[in-house]
């Protein structure tokens, strides 16, 4: 299976929930054809609309159409959407309305277009409203299922989602269920905790801790909030020490919220790798090495957080 | 709706205002200024035009309102114990720990209250996802929205104004929608001339597209008309700009900035009451003199 960016799986996914489910709807601020429901919209014009740049106003209508019994799928860039996080926070949140907010081109990995157009802050955000869920999937195959399980599940939710292709680290035997951690690759010295973007370059890094004979264990965490504690605990209980990896602020993500996990009920020594500071333009790869986020960023700093 | 009983609206109008009244009171805090620039209109709205069935507030056909400018929930709450949502005495737990009555509308709390508001600018753009939202499910309820002067400064009102007329087209053109400006001309700071003029507020609001119906927001009869014209505008919603005071029918109240966001005292209270109400007392007035006198006595 080639590498596909969760944004496209997602637009593929909706257009064939959409033919069997007419509650599904998409909102855009003309962004459609970045968010990939440009294809949805063509396939059933009646039930795609187009707000133009309008992102409050957008938020707001798809609460009253999840009010009124739609399916509403919310979508723009994560930094546009959730920067409307009044909106968000009253109407969607607090009026319990079932919203499938939809925020796309998340992290440094977008590269070139720069920090402004980078959703960066979008899970510390969400983070802190009860009632929202936030799923990051990991690959094609993890996006189509949580985009059927955001039709499915009954509240609002964040679904996030990358600009750039993730290569597969499931196949077609993976079923995705919601708030469950997903262990890639048991180890015995320490617990990577990784999301999203980068989650295939801490697969990487442990093959290169492999070989400096330090057994890693990799954990999917493609339900950020709310966050599979006893994994994570059974996990971190095991190694020891427990690093996380994710292309977001340091401040309010992942890494985040396993401290407050670990720092309350199990106090284990912590190594968060996110980005420390504004975003910027840049080759994308040449990003993830900058922010430490590609698989040698990630093999050192584990190294350095063991001692090695 | 064909020949509203007008006298009975009005009667029913009066007493809102002496719940209101009564409610901020007890509450110690809330906006008396704009509840009662308010009062006739979700009279009209509540008794003579939304279908609902009080005992069943999730009914799917029925007809939507949102209070965007939600500080003046209790006119609302006046409203919605009045037509049976709940018993008339709950409405002095307005504001206390552990009321739904909460002092801005929260959906989830109170059903019957369709969308959490007071976050200004917000409330129009969820009411015209409902109105989507019935014309998809090929639904004919109705949606009403109430905004206020001060409100409609914010930005997110003016995204939806833009696109109100436009969206749904061709087949779902959301004519099933009406919004109604609560236009009493004093905001909490100060008179909106004075902050920020909305003016020319008609001629704004229908270049965006938007038939526009200009009233008398305390005459019932005038609103209950452009109720019905706003009913029969085919292909668009319709925007009814309903010209208020602030504070109406109290006269220490009315025009008057201070009153935007102050609960009386008990005195002040009774005072305005008597004014509501006229000699001679009726008993149930009589009745909330009495409550209102002992509280501060307290």
């Amino acid at each position: 299976m080639p590498a596909k960016a969760s944004r496209a799986a997602f637009g593929e996914a909706l257009i064939d929930l959409g033919a069997k489910d007419e509650r599904i709807v998409t909102l855009d601020a003309d962004l459609s054809k970045s968010t990939m429901t440009a294809k949805f919209a063509k396939t059933y014009p009646s039930r795609a609309f187009n707000v133009g740049i309008a992102e409050s106003g957008m938020i707001g209508l798809a609460a009253g159409l999840a009010l009124s019994g739609r399916v509403p799928f919310a979508c723009s860039f994560a930094c546009f959407l959730v920067g409307r996080f009044e909106t968000i926070r009253v109407s969607v949140a607090y009026t319990n309305a079932p919203v499938k907010l939809v925020g796309t081109h998340v992290g440094v990995a977008i590269g070139e277009d720069g920090y402004t157009q980078m959703g960066l802050e979008d899970i510390a955000c969400i983070r802190s409203l009860p009632n929202i869920p936030i799923i990051q999937p990991a690959d094609e195959i993890e996006t189509k299922q949580a985009v059927a399980y955001a039709v499915e599940h009954a509240g609002p939710l964040y679904l996030r989602l990358t600009r750039q292709n993730l290569e597969p680290v499931h196949d077609e035997r993976y079923r995705f269920q919601f708030g469950k951690a997903d262990l890639l690759r048991p180890g015995t010295d320490v617990t990577v905790l990784a999301t999203g973007g980068p989650l295939f370059n801490a697969l990487e890094a442990a093959t290169k801790l492999g070989a400096e004979g330090v057994n890693a264990e990799i954990l999917n965490i493609a339900t950020i909030k709310p966050l599979d504690e006893e994994a994570i605990l059974r996990s971190a209980g095991k190694t020891g020490r427990v690093v996380t990896v994710e292309d977001h602020s340091i401040h309010g993500g992942l890494g985040s919220a396993v401290a407050e996990l670990l720092s309350e009920v199990m106090p284990t020594p912590l190594k968060r790798v996110a980005v420390t500071t504004f975003g910027e333009s840049g080759d994308p790869k040449a990003l993830y090495a900058k922010h430490g986020l590609d698989p040698d960023g990630i093999a050192r700093a584990v190294l350095k957080f063991l001692n090695r | 709706m064909a020949n509203p009983d007008l006298a009975n609206l009005e009667a029913i109008a009066r007493e809102g205002r002496v719940q209101i009244i009564r409610m901020l009171t007890h509450a110690g805090s809330g906006h008396p200024g704009g509840s009662l620039s308010v009062i006739d209109i979700l009279t009209t709205l509540y008794f003579n035009r939304l279908r609902y069935d009080p005992k069943r507030p999730g009914w799917e056909d029925r007809d939507r309102f949102v209070l965007s400018k939600g500080h003046c929930v209790p006119a609302q709450y006046y409203c919605m114990a009045k037509a049976g949502f709940f018993p008339m005495e709950r409405v002095i737990t307005l504001r206390k720990l552990g009321s739904p009555l909460q002092g801005h509308p929260d959906r989830v709390m109170l059903p019957g209250i369709e969308a959490a508001t007071g976050s200004l600018g917000q409330g129009l753009s969820v009411a015209m996802g409902m109105a989507l939202g019935l014309k998809l499910a090929g639904k004919t309820a109705r949606v009403y929205c109430v905004v206020g002067d001060g409100e409609i400064q914010e930005g997110q009102v003016w995204e939806s104004l833009m696109s109100g007329p436009k969206l749904g087209a061709p087949d779902h053109l959301l004519d099933n929608l009406c919004v109604i400006l609560d236009y009493n001309g004093i905001q909490l700071d100060n008179f909106v001339k004075k902050i920020l003029d909305l003016e020319p507020v008609v001629e704004k609001v229908k270049s965006f597209g938007w038939p526009v119906l200009d009233v008398n927001g305390h005459d019932i009869a005038q609103v209950d008309k452009a109720l019905d014209q706003a009913e029969a505008n085919k292909g668009a919603p319709t925007f009814i700009v309903a010209h208020t005071v602030k504070g109406k029918g109290v006269s220490f109240m009315e025009n008057d900035p201070e009153w935007h966001g102050k609960a009386p005292k008990p005195a002040e209270a009774v005072k305005a009451i008597r004014e509501i109400v006229g000699e001679p007392v009726p008993g149930w007035a009589a009745a909330i003199i009495g409550e209102l006198e002992a509280l501060e006595k307290k």
